[in-house]
Order: structure tokens, then sequence, then C-alpha cells
């Protein structure tokens, strides 16, 4: 764990690190310590399975389909703010059916890096 | 030309081009997810997370100016994912691109691999600059004229049209993966192609969509038991029956295929032995694999954790022969980036076209070259302040200890948010593609 940032290394470390651990913290355990201290509860195993299942669990949750269609309409709405609704019932005066969702396409608006 | 080569000691860069929108306000659909030139170099393609991809031409050499390379000029751009919905998990798919991959061109069309986390798309880009005028049936607007009118008949003749660049999809190759594909990798048989989500790796033929075999699983029966996940694979750019594939903890497993169909069982184990004095709470995040890719000659590969670049030789796998340092100064912030999440940001590495600078990605639009030969490095920049026409890219530091010079940066100014994840360096010429959050820069070498 050298100090320097840009030195560039071969496999060798550098001899120094001995000397100077029995005297001082490793930078990365004294990081560990001031982990420790903010968030007492924190497991041992860091790299232990719950974080890795959290990983494998990447993406929001939503209740249902309806309420992931419901989530996409607003985030639309609030993009298009224009665009003026395409029908003017009031949502719970009649049961919409699937013809009546707003089309859960995505924004149609071509990339940045192409204009 | 000359080819890439050279150290950095003489070679200079310069800004070419930048690509995006110029206001700070970045819409997350224009966030860019992947970076990829294909094998001639004359196609970049950019993926984002609003699973679009943008495919860039580069301008035949003019000869007004010999002393630049060809511009980089949109040729095509598609909608190659949209989110979906996963019912049975009420879980989102999101349509961010997370990989392109290039197949070799063999005939007039060029073909590429896109995939987001559960999908993975073969499109097809065809040029179109002539059509069929002359038609016995149909008018030249389309429609069809009235038969009455027809009294003689004559052969529809070709006559050319402004170049039109069609993408279509050709292949979707869908649900073989559980969990969320995080790369895929062409063979060099041209044939076959990996794709590789946390715990799985799965082996396609390119023609064939309803059917693939597993070739890697490390789901333990028990997840309680689930002590890594595989990070990235990649083929061996020769050996069409070898695959290496790197881990969270930090080891990369090398396959033979001829071994048996299951790669369960890897033929090498790449790990380099870590003290365990050393060891902290941080030590296996940050030893977790973000990228692995093999040189160009696939002798060696090279590996990127949090904090360095490491180059391993095929034949020794104890340790590796190279470790270069990215941002080492981090290593006294990785609390802090515990908590914001950025410990856990992937950045790739890449090779230049002759194996011998590698480059990678660090934070604050920085971004790292390793010159193997000269044993030198540079740290330059990304920034619309240095996006002036061929201005050289000044070399950038950053202070660690208490003194800190002029045009140094200190590590507690870095921006965090300004990460360059994504590089890629043309196969043939020293022509590098830089991401930003929503920006790609190309940068070229000076010449004189």
């Amino acid at each position: 764990m050298s100090g320097d940032n840009e030195e560039t290394q071969t496999t060798e470390n550098t001899p120094m690190d001995e000397k100077v651990q029995d005297k001082v913290i490793s930078p990365e355990k004294s990081e560990e310590a001031k982990l420790k201290a903010r968030y007492p509860n924190l497991g041992n195993k860091p790299g232990g399975s719950d974080l890795l299942r959290k990983r494998l669990q990447k993406g929001q949750k939503y209740f249902d389909s309806g309420d992931y269609n419901m989530a996409k309409a607003k985030i639309k709405n609030k993009q298009l703010p224009t665009a003026a609704p395409e029908k003017t019932e009031i949502t719970g005066d009649h049961i919409p059916t699937p013809q009546d969702l707003p089309q859960r396409k995505p924004s149609l608006v071509a990339s940045k890096l192409a204009g | 030309m000359a080819g890439a080569g050279g150290g950095t000691s003489d070679v200079q860069w310069c800004f070419s081009q930048v690509k995006g929108a110029i206001d700070d306000d970045v819409a997350e659909a224009d966030i860019i997810s992947t970076v990829e030139f294909n094998h001639s170099g004359e196609l970049l393609a950019t993926g984002d997370k609003g699973g679009r991809v943008v495919i860039f031409q580069q301008e035949p050499e003019s000869k007004n100016q010999p002393q630049c390379r060809g511009e980089y000029n949109v040729y095509s751009t598609f909608q190659s994912h949209e989110p979906e919905f996963d019912y049975l998990k009420s879980l989102e798919i999101e349509e961010k691109i997370n990989k392109i991959r290039w197949l070799p061109q063999k005939n007039a069309a060029q073909f590429l691999l896109s995939t987001n986390d559960k999908t993975i798309k073969l499109w097809k880009i065809s040029e179109r600059d002539k059509r069929p005028e002359g038609y016995n049936l149909k008018e030249e607007d389309g429609r069809y004229r009235d038969l009455n009118t027809v009294t003689t008949l004559r052969v529809p003749v070709f006559r050319p049209m402004d170049l039109m660049v069609e993408a279509s999809p050709r292949r979707v190759f869908a649900n073989a993966h559980t969990y969320h594909v995080n790369s895929i990798s062409v063979n060099s048989d041209c044939e076959t192609y990996l794709s590789a989500d946390d715990l799985r790796i799965n082996l396609w033929n390119l023609e064939i969509t309803d059917r693939s075999f597993n070739i890697v699983d490390i789901k333990p029966t028990n997840m309680e038991e689930l002590t890594e996940v595989i990070t990235a694979v990649e083929f061996h750019p020769n050996q069409c029956n070898t695959f290496v594939y790197s881990s969270s903890k930090g080891t990369i497993r090398l396959c033979d295929m001829r071994a048996s169909a299951l790669c369960d069982k890897h033929a090498k184990q790449f790990e380099e032995p870590e003290d365990p004095n050393n060891r902290s709470f941080f030590s296996e995040i940050i030893s977790s694999i973000s990228d692995v890719k093999f040189s160009h000659s696939g002798r060696y590969m090279m590996t990127r954790d949090y904090l360095s670049v490491k180059i391993w030789d095929l034949n020794m796998e104890s340790r590796p022969v190279e470790t270069y340092q990215v941002h080492e100064y981090l290593r006294s912030k990785l609390c802090s980036l515990y908590e914001n999440d950025c410990i856990f940001d992937k950045f790739e590495c890449c090779w230049n076209g002759n194996d011998s600078v590698v480059m990678t990605g660090s934070y604050n639009n920085f971004f790292r070259m390793f010159d193997r030969g000269y044993r030198q490095d540079v740290t330059l920049e990304a920034s619309r302040e240095n996006s002036k026409p061929r201005s050289v890219l000044k070399p950038r530091k950053v202070s660690t200890g208490g003194k800190r010079k002029k045009d140094e940066i200190s590590v507690d100014s870095l921006d965090f948010n300004k990460k360059i994840l994504h590089t890629a360096w043309h196969p043939l010429d020293n022509i590098i593609a830089v991401a930003t959050t929503n920006n790609l820069y190309i940068f070229q070498e000076k010449l004189n």
C-alpha cells in the first residue's frame, strides 16, 4: 500500500509496507474502524451472502404490474407536460380496460449523442 | 500511418470530438453504459441507459487535413431494448444496454450483439443506396396503377438514392438468464458466443435462439452459502475452446470447453495471494474484478479491480506479472466511498492495438494510461474545458500529501459523480473513445 498515487509497481510489493505496518495502522484498517464506529451493527462478513444477494436482486420491485404501470405513467407525464390526455374520463368513473391505459413505451426521444 | 505504439513518453493526446448534450441536467436515459469499436475501428458503438444504441462511422481521411484522422459522425441509431416488467417477480427489467459486442465483418452488413439484463439481441446494420424504380404495377409513390393503363412491360432498374442505414433485429436470445446479464463475448469461431449473469454462463449459437447450453453454474444449493458471483466473461481471442470468467472475490478462472460439457471445474485459477494481516472489511469488496480483457496477442489478460489494473500471464496463475495503481489515494477514503456506494462502481479497462499500453477510467472525469514498456503512466481529463479542436491534453495530477502544488487537485476536491467507467481504444490507431456520464469524447494522437 504505497502512499504515492501514480507509482507503477511490479508484482513485488514495496518492502516499506512491512515496516510501516508495525507502527501504524494501515489506511484500510483505519477506514474500517471509522465505518464500524458509524455502523456498529454491520456484520463481519462484508463480501458475504447478504451483500451478494442484495446485488442479485437489483432492480426496483413493485407491488404488482398495476403499480408498475402507474409509476411509468407518472414518469411519462412528468417528462411530457404538454401532452394532452387522450381520454377525458376521470379515473374512478369506470374500470379501465387494457386499451384505455397509456402505452407503456419508453420516451421516443432520440439519443442526444446523435444530435 | 504507424500503428498504435510508442510509449506515453512520445504520444501526446489531442481533443478531437465530443458528442452529447452540454447541459448539466442529465436525463437518466442519456447515461452512457457501454462503448465499443468494431474490429476495423471504422465504427464506434455506444449504448445508454435508455436502451438506445448510437453508431458512429469514421470519415475517410481527407487529403486536405492529413494531420488528423477522420472524424466520427453518426451512422445509425436505434432503440435496442425497451423496459419490461417481470410479472412473476414484480421486478422491472431495465432497458439499459449493459454490453455491445461487434461480430467480425463477413459481408456488406455489420452485425452486433447488444444485451440488457435479460435479453441479448443480434442487430444487422446494412446500407441501402439503391432502390428499384420503374415498376409495372405500381406508381413511383407506391400507389397501384390502374391495370387498364398498363400497356407495356418493362424491367424495373436500380437507381442510386440517398444512403439509408437500416438496423434490424435478426435474432432475439431471451429467457435464458435468471440473474442479470453482465457480459457477452463472441467466439473467434464467429459461430458461438457466451453470455454471463451473476451465477451462470451460457453458450449460444448465433443462429439458434430457442436453445442455449449452460456451461458454468456457480449457484449453491443453499443460497445462504453464496460467497461469490461472476462479474465478467471473455473468450480467448484465437483459441475457440478457451474462455475466462472473473469473480467478485478477485479470482479469474480459465476454462477449456474441450474438457467437458460443464465447465464448473476450471483448467486454471488465477489469484493473487493476500496477506492475511492486511485483510480488512473492504478487502473483498475492492478485490472484486469489474472487467477482464485478453490482450490482442492472447498471451496476457488484464483485470480491473477497484483500485488497480493487473496484467496476468496465462502461463502463471500464482500472481499477476504487472500491477498498476489507478487511484491508490482512495484507499484512505474507503469508508465514505462505501457509504456513497462508489466502492461498487464497475470500471472497465482496455488494451491498445499492440498491447503496449492499457487504459482505464477514474473519478473527476480522469482516465489513466499505463505504458507497459516504458513503465510510465499518465492521467488525463475529459472535460469541456479542454475541448478546443486539436488542443493537446495536459497531464493531470492528484496531490496526496499535505502540500498541493499548483495545477494539482486534492483528493477531497475530486468529483465522485463524474466517473469514467467505459473507455475504448481503436484496434489499430491511437484513437480513443472515453465516456463520461452522458458525453462521449474522442481523442487522437497528435500527428505532426
